[in-house]
């Protein structure tokens, strides 16, 4: 599948959706959760805040080809402070210091953000799903080699087939995880 | 070590910071609203990725049809692909029982500290024993590595 076709037709799952949700609020279908509209909060800083992010890592891709996703960061940088082989394979060893820069570089951009138009925020999620769902995140990139950046983003562009079904594993489980927990009564 | 073009890191940086400064832009460094998402509440997050994915996809279309090798470090441009086999859905699953539990992920937990978010850095140290965890486990269990398959 060509890189213009599998984006097209992703663009092809999601839109007939999206406006099938908007127009027909009444439709008996699983949007039944939408009040009237699938964006309540609008869509304009969600689809520039987006291209932000694909803007960034196409920077680093243009310069240097490298595929910047975010997850390795976690292993390479383990390596600094662990033994076990599986963290110092010689390809992580030599990309673990500008994996520690550009996450370095994403705090401070988001930190940017913060000064410029936003304003200090706290999560009101308790600690134990941030430490669960945590833990989890990094068992799970490691094991499907990818995370919402890796598989999610640059993988997507990419057309990669493997990515297409981890993003819809993941955003399928996700789904059913979130909305079993909203259902338990947890919140936030 | 090869030694870096001497714009590598400052490439590295702008990188980072625009990246950084999308995911706060957007609103995703914030758990509640990826939340919304996931029960559906707001859909928002598909625009983010679909609207990421053109660009960086754009990107890798013209770098593998048109430009070549990238000037910093001479490596030819590729897609980003992955070889094919059940990790990949199972780490999938993992990741989104993760993801659905806590509203995080890693790109946006980074920048999720930069908004000013310090209880996320809970959900980062986690991530990093979880990184641990299945490094040590797989380490023990060398002769199922999950590395065969196939590549696309």
């Amino acid at each position: 599948m060509s890189d213009v076709s599998a984006l097209a037709s992703l663009l092809g799952v999601f839109e007939p959706l999206a406006q099938r949700a908007a127009s027909s609020p009444a439709l008996p279908s699983i949007f039944g959760a939408f009040e009237s509209t699938p964006f309540p909060n609008g869509v304009t800083h969600y689809a520039v805040g987006g291209a932000l992010v694909g803007l960034g890592v196409a920077i680093i891709y243009l310069a240097t080809a490298i595929t910047a996703g975010n997850s390795t960061f976690l292993e390479t940088t383990l390596s600094y402070v662990s033994d076990l082989p599986r963290f110092n394979e010689p390809t992580y060893v030599a990309s673990r210091d500008w994996r520690v820069v550009l996450a370095l570089s994403t705090v401070a951009g988001a930190g940017l953000y913060t000064l410029l138009l936003g304003s200090p925020w706290t999560t009101d999620v308790g600690w134990w799903r941030l430490a669960v769902g945590g833990f989890l995140v990094g068992v799970g990139t490691r094991v499907g080699k990818g995370c919402t950046m890796g598989h999610g983003v640059c993988g997507l562009g990419s057309g990669s087939r493997v990515s297409m079904v981890n993003v819809a594993v993941f955003v399928g489980v996700a789904i059913v995880t979130a909305l079993a927990v909203a259902a338990a009564g947890v919140s936030p | 070590m090869a030694a870096r073009h001497p714009l590598f890191y400052p490439i590295v940086i702008l990188g980072g910071l625009v990246e950084g400064f999308g995911l706060a832009y957007s609103q995703m460094a914030k758990p509640e609203v990826v939340l919304g998402f996931l029960q559906l509440d707001d859909l928002g997050l598909l625009l983010v990725m679909v609207a990421a994915a053109l660009v960086i996809g754009t990107a890798i279309f013209a770098g593998v049809a048109v430009l070549g090798e990238a000037p910093l470090t001479g490596n030819p441009y590729r897609r980003r692909l992955k070889s094919m086999d059940r990790t990949v859905l199972v780490g999938g699953a993992i990741f989104g029982v993760g993801w659905g539990l806590s509203g995080i992920c890693p790109g946006a937990g980074y920048a999720s500290v930069g908004i000013g978010n310090y209880p996320i850095l809970v959900a980062i140290a986690a991530m990093f024993l979880g990184a641990y965890a299945q490094g040590y486990w797989r380490a023990r269990t060398a002769d199922d590595d999950g590395t065969s398959g196939t590549v696309e």
